[in-house]
């Protein structure tokens, strides 16, 4: 029976092995991905600039993700030497061409005097809390760091904001804000206070044109939604990438013609899915990821259970987001909504 | 015919209907004929977005583009509620 000794003498004479200068030499080059595959807490107290940490128990579920093309060249390391080496072969045995295990390890690395990164990361509790945020490849530890640095915006403390809050803490989002109907006319100077993301659920249209137009002026996107009865619609409205809320509705209706939740009624519900949306699309937008409802407008039906989806396009003669842009500063929101002028 | 589906804002004009048949060969038309069985949507529907097949009309002809036999037209006036 071959004993760990053997085996290791063994598949260290089948790899290959550079050592600490060598490994730095490539590096500074830019040329190899660097795979750490020790261990959480061995990584946490420091760790090559740049590397990428698979502990060797994920190294062949997650090593596609980190090295997607088996002809570049993959670098491994651990602490010694030796579980890296076990991972080289490994990585050989999926088709890797150019595999290296550093000898000596990450100890020979900083023995030389070699840069060393602590993460400013999560601590132990953080990493308790967000444990299933960090299981997803997409979000992972860097994506849970940008949360905790994210500041989103909620606009309304109804039905939608309600719910989006809930799931935007959870998701640890680092600083909400709340901004109620009754503190609107403050509205203009939070709004302008450095946020990454707006979530209108609002209940009126002055608030809904009054977000609408800050958020092209300080180039924040806004996740609407917004809803009545059985039916909620949600769509993202990224300046200078989609249409805004006025290329899409230019002139709001005549109040006696837009009655809301509190004069027309909504399913209690209702919020709780289409705020949910919203944070969806919030954190998407946060981490960079996926496909925000930007230009579509999903439309849900709960009597039917249905959702639609209708494509939005920017309007060039827009008058906030357009090429000629007519409104380039706030206006009286209040009177534009109360319904005096014709439809567009 | 045409399957207008009718949003929640303009169901108390059409007698709680959800989705509606209508007849014309343009956008202008379909509604024209909503109108005249339900004139109660005169004032609303200049306020609503008309999309057929999920496109705004707006980009495409407007009141005046065609309709196919069979095609789907939502049509969608803003909503606040929050």
């Amino acid at each position: 029976m071959p004993s760990y000794r053997k085996l290791l003498q063994q598949v260290r004479a089948e790899i290959s092995e550079l050592d600490a200068e060598r490994a730095r030499e490539l590096i500074d080059g830019g040329e190899p991905v660097v795979v750490d595959v020790r261990e959480q807490d061995e990584w946490d107290e420091g760790h090559i600039p740049g590397a990428v940490h698979i502990p060797r128990g994920h190294l062949e579920s997650r090593i596609e993700r980190a090295a997607p093309d088996p002809s570049r060249r993959v670098l491994l390391y651990c602490s010694a030497g030796n579980r890296s080496a076990f991972a080289a072969k490994t990585l050989e045995e999926m088709g890797y061409e150019d595999v290296a295990s550093l000898a000596g390890g990450f100890t020979d690395w900083k023995r030389n005097g070699y840069p060393v990164e602590l993460q400013s990361g999560l601590d132990a509790p953080r990493r308790a809390r967000y444990s299933r945020h960090l299981l997803i490849p997409e979000v992972g530890e860097q994506g849970q760091l940008k949360l905790l640095e994210s500041k989103v915006l909620l606009i309304g403390a109804g039905g939608l904001g309600s719910p989006a809050s809930l799931y935007l803490a959870a998701a640890g989002v680092g600083r909400l804000g709340i901004v109620d109907a009754d503190v609107v006319d403050e509205s203009e100077r939070i709004l302008a206070d450095g946020w990454d993301v707006i979530v209108d659920g609002a209940d009126n249209f002055p608030t809904r044109y009054l977000v609408n137009d800050a958020s092209i002026w300080h180039d924040i996107p806004v996740v609407h939604g917004s809803i009545y009865r059985f039916e909620g619609q949600v769509t993202v409205f990224k300046p200078g990438v989609g249409p805004c809320y006025r290329c899409l509705f230019p002139t709001p209706p005549p109040p006696e013609l837009a009655p809301s939740c509190a004069e027309g009624g909504v399913l209690g519900v209702l919020p709780g899915v289409i705020g949910s949306l919203q944070a969806n699309e919030a954190l998407k937008l946060a981490l960079g990821i996926g496909e925000p409802l930007i230009g579509r407008l999903l439309l849900f039906d709960a009597l039917s259970a249905e959702f639609n989806e209708v494509k939005l396009r920017r309007d060039p003669d827009c008058p906030v987001c357009g090429e000629h842009p007519t409104i380039t500063e706030y206006i009286d929101y209040v009177q534009f909504c109360a319904g005096t002028r014709e439809p567009a | 015919m045409t399957r207008v589906r009718i949003p929640p804002t303009l169901r108390e004009q059409t007698g709680g209907q959800r989705e509606l048949v209508a007849e014309g060969d343009t956008v202008r038309d379909l509604l024209d004929d909503l109108m005249s069985r339900f004139p109660a949507l005169e004032d609303q529907l200049p306020f609503a977005n008309v999309y057929l097949e999920g496109e705004d009309v707006r980009t495409l002809d407007g009141l005046d583009t065609e309709v196919n036999p069979g095609s789907t037209v939502i049509l969608l006036p803003a909503m606040a509620g929050g």
